[in-house]
């Protein structure tokens, strides 16, 4: 497809998006490997982490494409400002509490965004979302089991499950800053927009939080984290990308 | 000076049954599903597709030179292997010989699924050991991203299964 140097700008930067949540949130799952508080946690964890990192880099070959540097160069060599994820990637993973419900949280408005591109006019991107749905599925049900379990296993697991969901909200919402160039997005059959999926996302999380006795604070309460997808940036996210390509700026040429 | 023999699709088909998968060896690339095209050129050049299992299979890169070092063993003017997203990979693409491969292994293999897997279908996998449906799914993520890991209450031995994916 040819695009126009509006429609190109609009592309890139929703790839840009997507890909770099995925690379960041993929990073941050990667830090419970060897610190999980169950074997299987740990794989868990691990596995997600190298889905998520695997998915990134198929996005960004697809950048490569459309004229932007290699996939490794991109994801290892580009300041923080010049990063699109959003803040809820950025932070350490904290308890296990907040790195659970925050992966509930992103692993939901993935499924439904990859559900939503499955049918976008960007060919390349529609054929990775039916390829990524299935993987993603597997997220989905590891966040949703530990959310129903710890939600009512006991007092202390409900509260800390609740405490986090409240801590969170703000930095999930953020997942849906809308771009300037949404109109152009869509009007090209490229994406329906960051409203439609979140209240898709609504509809999804909350008869799930529901069942694990949790709830969402009020919607008056809210403050979405925005930010994050035009570069403005929460301070943990440039020393991770410095941690990220250390090894490849030892030798940027090296074969693996 | 010996004259051109033309290759065909079945022959490279046939000789790429010998390369298997590197996590499973009792499973090929071919039974695996995951060789999608194989075009031979009138001057036998070899051009293959392959798509991944998973987007984030380490192996792929892998694979793909097992695959390519394997085809120029046969007399070919040249070949080129490719990994494209066309046709996606599903666990229904696994051959009849594919699954008894990753029984050999060990591994209760994938159920066949209608296009949507249920997470349902993760519950009560047939266990390889004793054959006993009485078993619990203790983690949808095993030691490599394909597989997952039970537990059989009849025979008391943990398994893996290569999980279902659509």
């Amino acid at each position: 497809m040819a695009y126009n140097e509006q429609e190109l700008a609009a592309v890139k930067e929703f790839l840009y998006k997507i890909a770099d949540d995925q690379l960041i949130i993929g990073h941050r799952n990667s830090e419970w490997t060897g610190l999980g508080p169950l074997v299987e946690e740990d794989i868990a964890f691990s596995s997600i982490a190298q889905d998520k990192i695997g998915q990134a880099q198929h996005i960004y070959e697809i950048l490569h494409n459309l004229g932007e540097a290699d996939a490794d160069t991109i994801a290892f060599t580009r300041d923080a400002s010049l990063f699109k994820c959003c803040h809820l990637t950025e932070y350490p993973i904290g308890e296990y509490d907040f790195s659970l419900v925050r992966n509930f949280f992103f692993n939901h408005a993935e499924m439904l965004r990859f559900e939503m591109l499955a049918s976008s006019s960007l060919e390349d991107l529609a054929k990775l979302a039916k390829k990524y749905r299935g993987e993603i599925k597997y997220h989905v049900m590891h966040s949703d089991t530990w959310i129903k379990q710890l939600g009512k296993a006991n007092e202390e697991s409900h509260n800390r499950m609740q405490a986090a969901v409240n801590n969170t909200i703000n930095l999930a919402l953020g997942i849906f800053e809308e771009s300037d160039s949404a109109d152009t997005l869509k009007s090209m059959g490229v994406f329906e927009g960051e409203k439609v999926l979140q209240s898709r996302w609504l509809e999804t999380i909350l008869p799930i939080l529901e069942s694990a006795s949790l709830k969402l604070p009020e919607s008056s309460n809210w403050q979405p984290a925005y930010g994050g997808r035009k570069g403005v940036h929460t301070e943990f996210l440039q020393p991770l990308i410095y941690e990220m390509g250390e090894v490849f700026r030892l030798d940027p040429k090296a074969e693996w | 000076m010996s004259s051109l023999v033309k290759i065909s699709k079945e022959d490279v088909l046939e000789a790429l049954q010998e390369v298997m998968d590197p996590e499973i060896p009792t499973i090929s690339v071919v039974d695996l599903g995951i060789i999608s095209e194989v075009n031979v050129s009138d001057n036998n050049f070899v051009s293959v597709i392959m798509t991944p299992t998973f987007s984030g299979c380490p192996a792929l890169k892998y694979m793909e030179n097992m695959v390519k070092e394997q085809i120029e063993k046969m007399q070919v003017s040249g070949v080129e292997v490719k990994t494209t997203f066309d046709k996606p990979w599903n666990t229904n693409m696994i051959s009849a010989k594919g699954l008894e491969g990753l029984k050999k292994h060990g591994l209760a293999p994938p159920q066949k699924h209608t296009g949507l897997v249920q997470i349902e279908i993760l519950q009560n996998v047939t266990c390889p050991h004793c054959g006993s449906k009485n078993t619990t799914l203790k983690s949808p993520f095993g030691p490599t991203l394909c597989r997952s890991l039970h537990y059989c209450n009849e025979c008391l031995n943990a398994f893996e299964q290569f999980k279902p994916v659509d």
